[in-house]
């Protein structure tokens, strides 16, 4: 019988402790899939930060170095300046990336670092339990802002894509989701792309990828995909930001 | 063999970085250590190494933190408000056991305080500065040869211990020109090979993981009993200080770095006057020479800590010896030097009283 189906090699054959409808766990196997696909397990270094996946460790099957909060850009950038044929990737959450570590973001974005970011955005804190996120939506309640986001005292959900495309340094830029079969392939498709950029030495290559907490949300997995469909593909529009090929 | 050189402390630092191996440097903008950085611009570039200026303090060391990781020779720099920002990364390497030397050129505080030359993080370099239960190499030259030795000595340390190693220099060692003799560097030969926990490498058949989270039940805890294994055995071989005309004295200065100098001009003052003023220089802040301390404690009445911050270093020489002396403080702070003929006053006053009293310049 022809097996067509697997666990990708790059992960551990271990069961994800992440709660049922999140989308790290879909996120860490479009990482793991592609890092296979590419044949580059034994020179991948993933980046766990702080946040859920802090425990990404458990699931990928190649090097994982555990960053402080907001600090896996700078980390990155150490490792691929200090080891130059390896192949870092740079996962981080909102708090992570859009918060506590926005300058490094900044400006790894701007020496564009020849690493991958897989920028996983549900809008807010997991870990610590939800709190607002600078993505959380305007009007979006959550354990610190428990009448919703009000933007006059709270500001407005940032847009790191729209944020960051302009810089020079960003080779390729893209927003997916993981809310349907249909957008996790794209999803991959982006993936796909920020991967060879950086294979081939294009530049800095960023994926947002808008996905669920059902948790913090308090809504089940079901109501948690559909609440993203109507509220956060609005605001966060998937698709292409920049493409230095298409510019070509 | 070796050439003679007229050279600043804070690029004597930065050529013996090079020679040593250093391969990738990351820093930050602050006063008085700018010529390291500035220095670092161009050699490491000639040398084809990595060199970046960061957006801050805290992405130099994170740049630090991976660079470690993946097995090669790093360092950064700064001074003490810089350093400050600095601790939570340094707190990361010491608990995943990564080698990282690091450079403070001190500067008067608190705060933004001033850019002159100052002791003043004496606590920040040996009591950990950072959060948790780790211990730091400190190393305090007082010349610019000794800056350039040290720092060699620096990595090598790292190494061998996977232990971050700080350089405590201040403004004036850093940017004072003295003659250098540019040692090249000799590889000890002895040092552990990083093969094994390096991040990145393709001749490692399991995935590595470095981190310093550790959540099972009782897994830090045993974690940090390793490290402080670790720490016995730093303490018990890697202790250095310079002892000067102990045999016959009566009063015993305690001074490191810049302060020992000038510590050096007052001994001689009072011996040319009649009083029998030795001097121990501690060269290692951390491991600290309390052992030798204690033995000198009870063969003489009285100590002085010379120091340029206002105790800091005075409470290590008290818990030292015990009690079985009475040890003086002489402190200047924010750019303050010690002046010879002070600590002569100071010494003269000493000797002169009785009984448990202490004596403070202040």
């Amino acid at each position: 019988m022809e097996r067509i189906f697997t666990m990708p090699e790059a992960m551990k054959p271990e069961q994800t402790l992440y709660c049922p409808g999140c989308g790290h766990g879909i996120i860490h196997r479009l990482v793991a899939e592609l890092v296979d696909e590419f044949g580059i397990r034994d020179r991948t270094i993933g980046i766990a930060p702080v946040g859920c996946s802090v425990f990404a460790d458990k699931y990928w099957n190649f090097d994982v170095i555990s960053a402080a909060h907001g600090r896996a850009p700078a980390v990155a950038t150490g490792m691929k300046r200090g080891r130059p044929d390896s192949f870092v990737i740079c996962y981080q959450g909102d708090g992570d990336l859009a918060a506590i570590g926005t300058a490094e973001t900044i400006h790894a974005a701007n020496r564009g670092e020849h690493f991958v970011t897989v920028f996983v955005n549900n809008a807010i804190y997991g870990m610590t339990g939800g709190q607002m996120a600078p993505t959380t939506l305007v009007g979006q309640r959550s354990m610190t802002c428990q009448l919703g986001r009000d933007p006059a005292i709270m500001g407005y959900p940032i847009r790191v894509c729209e944020l960051l495309k302009d810089l020079p340094g960003v080779a390729f830029m893209a927003r997916g989701s993981v809310d349907s079969p249909k957008n996790v392939l794209k999803t991959k498709k982006y993936l796909k792309k920020a991967y060879s950029n950086v294979l081939e030495g294009k530049g800095y290559s960023f994926v947002e990828i808008v996905s669920t907490c059902p948790t913090n949300w308090g809504m089940t997995p079901v109501k948690a995909l559909e609440w993203l469909r109507e509220n956060m593909l609005e605001h966060y529009e998937l698709g292409v930001f920049r493409d230095c090929d298409a510019e070509a | 063999m070796s050439e003679r050189v007229l050279m600043k402390g804070n690029e004597a630092i930065g050529e013996a970085a090079v020679q040593a191996g250093c391969q990738c440097y990351f820093g930050y903008p602050i006063t008085p250590q700018n010529e390291l950085t500035a220095y670092m611009s161009k050699r490491m570039l000639e040398e084809g190494r990595v060199f970046i200026q960061s957006e801050s303090e805290i992405a130099a060391i994170n740049m630090c933190f991976g660079a470690a990781a993946v097995g090669v020779r790093t360092m950064t720099s700064s001074s003490g408000p810089g350093i400050s920002l600095k601790q939570e990364g340094i707190s990361y390497v010491a608990g995943a056991e990564l080698p990282l030397f690091f450079v403070n050129v001190m500067r008067g505080g608190p705060g933004l305080g001033n850019i002159a030359p100052s002791q003043a993080d004496y606590f920040q370099c040996t009591k950990g500065g950072g959060h948790g239960d780790y211990r730091v190499i400190v190393y305090a030259p007082s010349d610019v040869q000794e800056q350039y030795d040290y720092t060699m000595l620096g990595f090598d340390l790292a190494d061998r211990y996977r232990i971050p190693v700080l350089l405590a220099t201040d403004g004036i060692l850093g940017q004072m020109m003295e003659p250098l003799v540019l040692k090249k560097y000799k590889d000890p030969g002895d040092l552990p090979s990083k093969e094994a926990w390096r991040l990145g490498d393709p001749a490692t058949k399991e995935p590595i993981w470095i981190t310093s989270v550790r959540l099972g039940e009782g897994e830090l805890e045993e974690h940090n009993f390793k490290l402080q294994k670790k720490y016995e055995e730093i303490a018990e071989k890697e202790v250095r200080f310079e002892e000067i005309s102990l045999d016959d004295a009566d009063i015993v200065m305690v001074a490191y770095g810049t302060s020992a100098r000038v510590a050096r001009s007052a001994m001689e003052m009072a011996r040319a006057e009649g009083i029998k003023a030795g001097l121990l220089r501690p060269i290692t802040l951390w491991p600290f020479p309390e052992k030798r301390l204690r033995e000198i404690a009870d063969k003489v009445d009285n100590m002085l800590a010379v120091e340029m911050s206002l105790g800091q270093m005075w409470e290590d020489v008290r818990l030292a010896v015990c009690g079985a002396c009475r040890v003086h403080l002489h402190g200047r702070t924010a750019g303050g030097v010690p002046e010879e003929t002070a600590i002569v006053d100071q010494i003269r006053k000493i000797m002169n009283s009785k009984g448990d009293e202490i004596i403070r310049n202040f």
